[in-house]
């Protein structure tokens, strides 16, 4: 067995397995950095940058990173939390997210994030974007929502390997677009697959939006990250 | 339908080509239609939302109808201080129609388009791929005129410009304003000598020459290229790759556009050095689309090379095989980066890749690439010709040998530059004949904005780095103009893949603005250096790690500016301004405006 890789998190002794991310790493040593494009089983894209931390003195995202012997990485501190908050900040003034009418509320990823980092009123003026809601047969596609993470691009294919979700565009007009042939194919668990794999309230399986009532979800009681620091 | 069939066939089954079938069908039938994404999908085995997310992210391709003539105006700095807005009016007025538009008689499409590479020949414009230098209302009336007759646009050139731009495949109006020509790039040079001597030497000795050479790479970032490709030529794998990066985007830069018209043997033969180092057999010259009309050109001195003996099969008569192909961007900065550009040579989205592993490691299809610049491979041809020794006798220790220098803006003589390094800003001022100089941009948008105090600081690559791009602004320049025209750039160009540079830059140009127009704090301005810190620190490739860089350096070298600007007593002024909204109103509603004096 190959040997374990030591590093730091904050001060704190850790141990690796080589091949390890550093988010895989940190989260394997009860310490939460907190991701949002990054979904356990995916291939990592490293898109949405909340999980960056700082190794040396060089910003790098801790789900595409590597971890190698001695890195000394800085997670929770404050300019860390700080530029972590603006990115959580950037994506609620980038799209129209309104919680309270929101079918994910509760289960949504970017809402738990903006509560423990206890977002009030973001530092950045909001752009209310003009963005279209999408049907198709078994769902609908918010665009106000979609934080263009690629989790649906990476989770949701044929069976033949080809891609329902692709992202459209680029720049400011990225936008996640939906082949219409094969979105009429897909089953009720791939759909059901697509809206849980949504960090927010993008993807919306028809008929179900409500059926686990608020504050029996997710993230009403414990704010997000904790399951992991509980591990410690 | 046949015609997209031919193309389809005529690429094979090769997926890699689908940004070139796509140009082709672009070119043929002026879109790419519905039939022709589903035909393209099926080829591929691929989801139609695929083809259309590569179509969508190149600014060339459209899946919507465009009009018979197709005008991509420059947009660039360079452009806009030439004159560019008059030219926008005169094409609108003549052609009917608005930028985005095509004519009511679908005739003729209008566009804007970032920095094409002619920026010492501005305003500028390509029409069907036929690129029209130094535009003015004349030249515009004419054009149009001519599109009306339905001339074909080739037609159009009256006069081509000066060397190989008069060569029967090129015959464009573009000139080379070679001005200073150097020892390395413009010296001495017979066709085949490098690849040949190089060829008797073993790759462990060619990459050991250029590494005492100390060669870094000219495309800005400075890698060292011995080691780049001592880096690839160690990965074991069935296949290596050469890249030749001839996607030069960053504004204000044109001496690539200039190597590869007058000496593109010099660049093709560096490519197969490196081939020969790092263990590849095929090389890939990756061309900018604006750079389009070389194509049929430097597809003619490959197939001379090959006749000589110096590319394809047993090269200079030792058993070393090696070939180069020539693939085509579709409009896209980004792609400049080098992670971004293997993914559009494999005939996808532009966009960057997470490292590791770096393209060393798995580049082009996966396998070990070296990507270099084209400068600095047509550099490593000349250091394996006349050595290192006689490299390193030219610039400074670290910055061995010369640079060329793309120089545009307010001076007398726009052009290039062959130039050792060590040269200082005041000295090339001075060369170049540039007269009461307020700011100069070195290395383009994603460099530094320099003021005068920065004059004698040097050209290199332990001070100022540059791939090459100078922009030169005198003092009648309004530097907010200028940094608005490169945040502009940023936000169009990023591929839109990660949260700071996608939102970041918006925002970042919004409290720019806000300033700008009058309304800014002390507490807006400390807030634009603060944002402009997270976008660099948090974005995920070069883009967006230097997309601040047109305001970060221009607080620091001219805060002056800004502080000019700022109201120094209030704490805090509203983006929107109710006062001024109101007064607009009235002018248009034709109501008397009463400024409001006191607050009940």
């Amino acid at each position: 067995m190959p040997d374990k890789i030591k590093f730091t998190i904050d001060g704190k002794e850790c141990l690796a397995e080589p091949g390890q991310t550093i988010y895989e790493a940190a989260r394997a040593n009860g310490v939460y950095i907190p991701v949002l494009c990054h979904y356990e089983g995916l291939k990592p894209v490293g898109s949405c940058r909340i999980c960056s931390v700082r190794v040396n003195g060089r910003w790098m995202a801790s789900c595409t990173q590597p971890v190698t012997e001695g890195m000394v990485i800085e997670n929770a501190v404050p300019e860390v939390e700080e530029f972590r908050k603006a990115i959580i900040e950037m994506l609620l003034v980038e799209g129209n997210h309104f919680c309270p009418t929101c079918e994910k509320s509760g289960n949504c990823e970017l809402q738990a994030l903006a509560y423990r980092y206890q977002i009030m009123v973001p530092q950045f003026p909001y752009l209310f974007p003009k963005r279209e809601i999408e049907a198709f047969p078994g769902f609908l596609l918010e665009h106000n929502r979609c934080i263009q993470c690629q989790r649906c691009v990476r989770a949701i294919q044929t069976r033949d390997g080809q891609k329902i979700f692709t992202m459209k565009n680029r720049s400011k007009d990225v936008r996640v677009n939906v082949d219409r042939k094969l979105a009429a194919k897909m089953s009720e668990d791939q759909i059901q697959k697509a809206m849980d794999i949504c960090p927010v309230g993008a993807i919306l399986k028809k008929e179900v939006g409500f059926r686990l009532p608020i504050g029996k979800r997710k993230y009403d009681h414990r704010p997000i990250g904790s399951e992991i620091e509980e591990k410690k | 339908m046949d015609i997209i069939k031919r193309i389809l066939q005529k690429y094979g089954k090769d997926r890699t080509r689908l940004i070139d079938i796509l140009k082709e069908i672009q070119a043929g039938q002026g879109i790419i239609s519905d039939k022709a994404i589903e035909s393209i999908a099926k080829e591929f085995k691929i989801s139609r939302a695929e083809v259309e997310g590569v179509i969508s992210f190149y600014h060339f391709l459209s899946d919507k109808p465009l009009g018979k003539y197709v005008v991509y105006l420059n947009n660039s700095i360079t452009s806009e201080m030439a004159g560019r807005e008059k030219v926008a009016r005169a094409l609108e007025k003549e052609a009917g129609c608005a930028f985005g538009q095509t004519s009511p008689d679908g005739l003729i499409t209008l566009f804007e388009t970032s920095c094409i590479g002619m920026n010492d020949q501005e305003p500028a414009a390509i029409i069907n791929g036929v690129v029209f230098t130094c535009l003015n209302e004349e030249k515009v009336k004419k054009i149009v005129a001519w599109m009306k007759e339905g001339k074909d646009v080739q037609e159009m050139v009256e006069e081509f410009g000066d060397g190989a731009n008069q060569h029967e495949l090129v015959k464009a109006m573009v000139k080379n304003n070679i001005r200073k020509p150097g020892p390395v790039l413009f010296g001495d040079y017979t066709v085949g000598s490098a690849i040949t001597k190089a060829l008797k030497m073993s790759p462990e000795a060619i990459i050991e020459e250029v590494k005492k050479a100390n060669l870094l790479g000219r495309g800005g970032a400075g890698f060292p290229t011995g080691l780049k490709w001592e880096f690839c030529r160690k990965e074991k794998s069935p296949e290596h790759y050469v890249i030749c990066n001839a996607d030069e985007g960053e504004p204000g830069t044109f001496k690539d556009r200039v190597l590869l018209t007058e000496r593109p043997e010099m660049v093709f033969e560096g490519m197969a050095i490196a081939g020969y180092a790092v263990g590849a057999r095929l090389g890939i010259l990756y061309l900018r689309h604006e750079y389009s009309y070389l194509r049929n050109y430097l597809q003619h001195i490959l197939e001379r090379m090959r006749q000589q003996g110096f590319l394809g099969k047993n090269i200079a008569d030792k058993s070393f095989d090696f070939d180069i192909e020539i693939k085509s961007g579709a409009g896209a900065y980004v792609c400049g980066e080098e992670s971004a550009l293997i993914e559009s040579a494999e005939g996808k989205r532009g966009e960057p890749r997470d490292r590791p592993p770096f393209p060393v490691q798995k580049g082009f299809l996966n396998q070990p690439t070296t990507v270099n610049n084209v400068e600095t491979l047509a550099t490593a041809t000349q250091i394996i010709i006349h050595g290192a020794g006689w490299f390193r006798s030219m610039g400074t220790p670290v910055s061995a040998g010369t640079k060329l220098l793309s120089v545009s803006g307010d001076c007398e003589r726009p052009g290039i530059y062959e130039v050792e390094f060590g040269l200082t800003i005041k000295e090339l001022l001075e060369m170049v004949g540039a007269k009461d100089t307020l700011a100069v941009q070195v290395g383009g948008p994603s460099g530094q904005c320099i003021s005068e105090s920065g004059f004698g600081r040097k050209i290199c690559y332990s001070d100022l780095a540059t791939g090459g791009s100078i922009i030169i602004f005198n003092r009648s320049r309004d530097l907010f103009s200028i940094v608005r025209n490169f945040l502009d750039f940023f936000i169009e160009e990023s591929c839109g893949w990660c949260v700071p540079c996608r939102a970041g830059n918006v925002l970042l140009k919004k409290k720019f603005e806000k300033i700008a127009s009058g309304l800014g704090t002390r507490q807006d301005l400390a807030e634009l250096e603060a944002w402009g810190k997270i976008i660099k620190s948090m974005s995920r490739c070069g883009l967006g790690q230097t997309s601040p860089n047109p305001i970060l350096t221009t607080l620091t070298n001219f805060r002056e500016l800004y502080e000019s600007r700022i109201n120094k007593e209030a704490d805090f002024i509203p983006e929107f301004d109710l006062t001024r909204a109101v007064a607009e109103a009235c002018v248009l509603t034709g109501r008397e405006f009463q400024e409001e004096t006191e607050h009940a």
